[in-house]
């Protein structure tokens, strides 16, 4: 058994500072775990957001050694423990105490995203390789790292005009959906403003799920948005015989 | 003196897992307004952490199966202690709120020909888990999260509930905290729903996240609601036993569903010489029948490593008992060997990748450790089994905090269709028993400003002691002494240790402000965790004989006195809890015979599959 310290963020949005706390490191132990040994021994009101402690809920994002990250999923024996472990909370939300930041601008920006929407009288069937691509988009967890990485939002603070990865994927696993008949190219080039990701792939680095966001979600949306709107061959078809998407007949979704 | 700000709805949820989304969702189909309050984010409620599937008698991959093999199975499985009409209202439903989530954009996994995709679990007589890999209840979360915003919810994100508002004997709101800002909420609401999941944390290993600390039971066992069935707890068969830090997270049964096989340090596969009486000639006695089965032939038996798991985790316990363990105290599951690395990767994902990052273990490659984890309680609170009502007018209760679905053991995979169905049903209740309201009805201030009062009181106590300790304290000893086996004696001496850390729970000490304290947090959890565990070593105490999710090292065996009776855990006037023992509800002649149904043929006939 060694010790290891641990400079930890202490404040909240008026600022803070780093604190150092002294931890005792088992086999195995998980970023996670040294945090909520402070708390118990230490310091009972260090604030983080944690759930499932198993990398499936996606709460306990933070910047450790300066590496977004999830804290559950972040073992000891693979980060360099002879100096001390810095751990600061995710840079592009503001902080609400501590480790603990608040996100609820994804839930909001969330609500520009047309919702699923089923095409009429459909049977509901789906072959596996149809919906490969889409599950790979619902394996997100919501941990906001991939938003937290991004520079329009991180360096630009561009939270008006862009909606950040996570919810372009989120708008990529409704647009790629078999059975949607929604159209959401219009939202991703205006608020959505999709045009802003010069495809750096930061947020395809750190996402704990290994989605492509980048290749598989974000690049296909931005071929979608060219097409629709800068294609002046497609464009001038579209003008005379209207949006393929948009001509599907309308109704109400067969519910047997 | 201390402000609060004031909420008014027609039903409050309280709780935004499956159950609690699926209560809004129908609650506001039904004109109500509705308020959700989350200890947590949207979508990270411990539902998202559900791994296996979905259990609906869907036929989808085995035509013969239908909601009359589905309720004999889980009557079978719990004891046949369930309530049979609830089990009934869930068989039947089931498929219906499995193909609705479809058309809300969840996306199944699915069969060669395009339809849901359905695996095989424990206790189940077919191919029945509607899923998508090992990540079914994010599936299912998400989608109830994406079509509640549809649908305009109202959530109170990062919002705890301290104490239910009565007026006059019925429910008339709660009062909360935001865990963000420290600030009080007091909610006004003409029905309440609970739908708080379960109670993992009073055990030291569990499956469970930090929000199980059984706020639901407690909660409602303080306006006089009943509990019932609360004995039987069911430890999961396989969680992680190694590195320590992550022991108890789970291993989902989807493994032994997928093939995989329980081997003891001998390398002998012992599920094979643990099959209890029950369900003796319905499962494989050689590893050459086992084995066909795994490859598809239908005449073949299922493996014993796909008995229920309660006699599951018990076998294991056994093992490591009598030395045949492996080195860290589990025993091996093993899927390496039995399907190709690919396979394993597509089908299990998050349990390669858990075990790659948390165990340094490649499971495609070699055997997984594993040993029982507290999972999921059984019991509840007392509902009605069509509306969800408890006794008390204005209370409903959904999900895991309900009781009486799942007898004495819970089939893997009944839980997240247990959410929708009942989730759906509280919240239809709820808002149908809120529009016929007119009465008016008052919360009571001076109640709210002395329950504040209480409520800060940590921070205005130095001497104190440290609410963490404490909690660790009640894991341990509900861990010895009221965990997987009992007996009387242990049972005994946590009774009273309980009735010392109530005592000290009302003496903690907390630091800092109240923004996002944990501490505090802790504090106020561990009064309600007391109250809890109390009702389950009390009825673990009367129960003497061992069934399902109840094991007693006095009692040994099933009882057939026991066999005809629930626990109801009551509180009197004087504010303490007993344990009544009610006959079961009289199920009808037709259902019995189908609960009893050796020959499966016979049930699917009927209905002409």
């Amino acid at each position: 058994m060694s010790t290891v310290t641990f400079r930890v963020f202490r404040g909240d949005r008026n600022g803070g500072e780093i604190k150092d706390y002294t931890v005792e490191v088992q086999e195995g132990m998980v970023v996670l775990d040294a945090i909520h040994q402070i708390q118990a021994e230490q310091a009972p009101d260090l604030a983080c957001r944690w759930n499932c402690k198993a990398g499936k809920c996606g709460s306990c994002g933070a910047e450790v050694n300066g590496k977004p990250t999830l804290m559950c999923m972040t073992r000891l024996d693979t980060i360099d423990i002879s100096r001390p472990v810095t751990v600061r909370p995710m840079k592009t939300f503001p902080v609400i105490r501590d480790l603990a930041t608040d996100v609820k601008w994804n839930y909001e920006a969330n609500k520009k995203i047309k919702p699923f929407t089923p095409a009429p009288n459909t049977d509901w069937i789906m072959f596996q390789e149809d919906v490969d691509r889409v599950q790979e988009f619902r394996k997100c967890i919501e941990c906001f790292l991939c938003q937290n990485v991004c520079h329009v939002l991180r360096e630009h603070d561009e939270k008006t005009g862009f909606i950040g990865p996570r919810l372009l994927v989120r708008t990529a696993s409704l647009e790629m959906h078999p059975l949607d008949v929604e159209n959401r190219l219009e939202m991703l080039k205006n608020e959505g403003g999709i045009g802003y990701c010069n495809i750096t792939k930061c947020c395809t680095e750190v996402c704990p799920e290994h989605i492509h966001i980048t290749d598989n979600a974000i690049i296909p949306l931005k071929e979608r948005v060219v097409d629709e709107y800068y294609d002046p061959v497609l464009s001038f078809f579209r003008r005379l015989f209207g949006s393929k998407k948009q001509a599907q007949p309308t109704g109400q979704a067969a519910d047997d | 003196m201390e402000s609060y700000t004031i909420h008014d709805y027609d039903v409050l949820v309280v709780g935004a897992g499956g159950a609690g989304l699926r209560a809004a969702i129908a609650a506001i189909e039904h004109g109500a307004r509705v308020g959700v309050v989350s200890k947590s984010l949207l979508g990270k409620a411990h539902t998202v952490m559900a791994e296996g599937g979905m259990a609906a008698a869907l036929g989808n991959v085995r035509p013969e199966d239908n909601w009359k093999v589905h309720f004999r199975d889980t009557l079978k499985g719990g004891g046949m202690l369930n309530n049979w009409k609830m089990v009934m209202n869930y068989t039947k439903e089931a498929p219906d709120r499995v193909r609705e989530l479809e058309r809300w954009g969840a996306v199944f996994d699915r069969t060669p020909d395009g339809r849901i995709n359905q695996r095989n679990f424990g206790g189940h007589s077919y191919p029945r888990l509607a899923h998508v890999g090992d990540r079914t209840g994010l599936e299912l979360i998400r989608t109830l999260q994406d079509h509640a915003v549809k649908l305009g919810i109202h959530a109170h994100m990062e919002t705890t509930i301290y104490r239910l508002l009565t007026d006059a004997g019925r429910v008339v709101g709660a009062l909360g905290f935001n865990r963000q800002t420290g600030e009080f909420l007091v909610f006004r609401a003409k029905a309440v729903v609970l739908a708080t999941g379960g109670l993992g944390r009073i055990y030291q290993i569990t499956s469970n996240s930090w929000e199980c600390t059984g706020d639901g039971f407690s909660l409602a066992s303080m306006v006089g609601a009943d509990l019932i069935d609360m004995e039987f707890i069911q430890f999961h068969p396989t969680g992680m036993v190694w590195p320590p830090s992550v022991m108890g997270i789970l291993v989902t049964e989807g493994v032994r569903g997928e093939g995989g096989v329980l081997k003891n340090s001998e390398g002998k596969r012992f599920m094979f010489d643990n099959v209890p009486e029950r369900y003796k000639g319905e499962f494989a006695e050689t590893e050459e029948e086992a084995e066909r089965w795994l490859q598809g032939d239908r005449n073949a038996r299922r493996p014993p490593e796909l008995l229920t798991r309660d006699v599951v985790a018990r076998a294991i316990r056994k093992e490591v008992n009598e030395g045949r363990g492996s080195p860290h105290g589990g025993v091996y599951l093993d899927i390496a060997s039995r399907r190709p690395a690919d396979y394993i990767k597509k089908k299990l994902p998050s349990m390669y990748h858990q075990f790659m990052k948390l165990g340094n273990l490649d499971i495609t490659k070699e055997p997984m450790e594993v040993g029982p984890t507290c999972h999921y309680v059984m019991g509840g609170v007392r509902v009605d089994p069509d509306t969800q009502a408890t006794n008390v007018p204005g209370l409903y209760a959904a999900g895991e905090v309900a009781g009486g679905l799942h007898g004495a053991n819970r089939l893997g995979g009944n839980s997240l269709s247990d959410l929708v169905v009942f989730g759906r049903r509280a919240g239809m209740a709820a808002a149908e028993y809120a529009a016929k309201q007119s009465g008016s009805y008052q919360v009571d201030e001076v109640q709210v400003r002395a329950y504040i009062a209480e409520a800060l009181q940590p921070f205005n106590n130095p001497q104190g002691e440290n609410p963490f300790a404490l909690m660790k304290e009640l894991r341990a000893t509900m861990q010895k002494n009221a965990g997987i086996m009992r007996e009387e004696s242990e049972l005994k001496a946590q009774l009273e240790i309980l009735a010392n850390l109530k005592k000290r729970a009302w003496n903690t000490s907390v630091s800092g402000s109240r923004a996002y304290n944990p501490g505090w947090h802790t504090a106020l959890d561990m009064r309600l965790m007391v109250e809890v565990s109390e009702a389950v070593v009390l009825a673990a105490l009367a129960r003497k004989e061992s069934r399902g999710g109840h094991a007693r090292l006095d009692y040994p065996d099933p009882d057939p006195t026991f066999a005809k009776i629930n626990h109801i855990i009551r509180r009197s006037r004087d504010g303490n809890l007993t344990v009544v023992a009610e006959p079961l509800p009289e199920i009808p002649e037709e259902l019995r015979k189908m609960a009893e149904a050796k020959d499966l043929k016979e049930l699917s006939e009927k209905v002409g599959a």
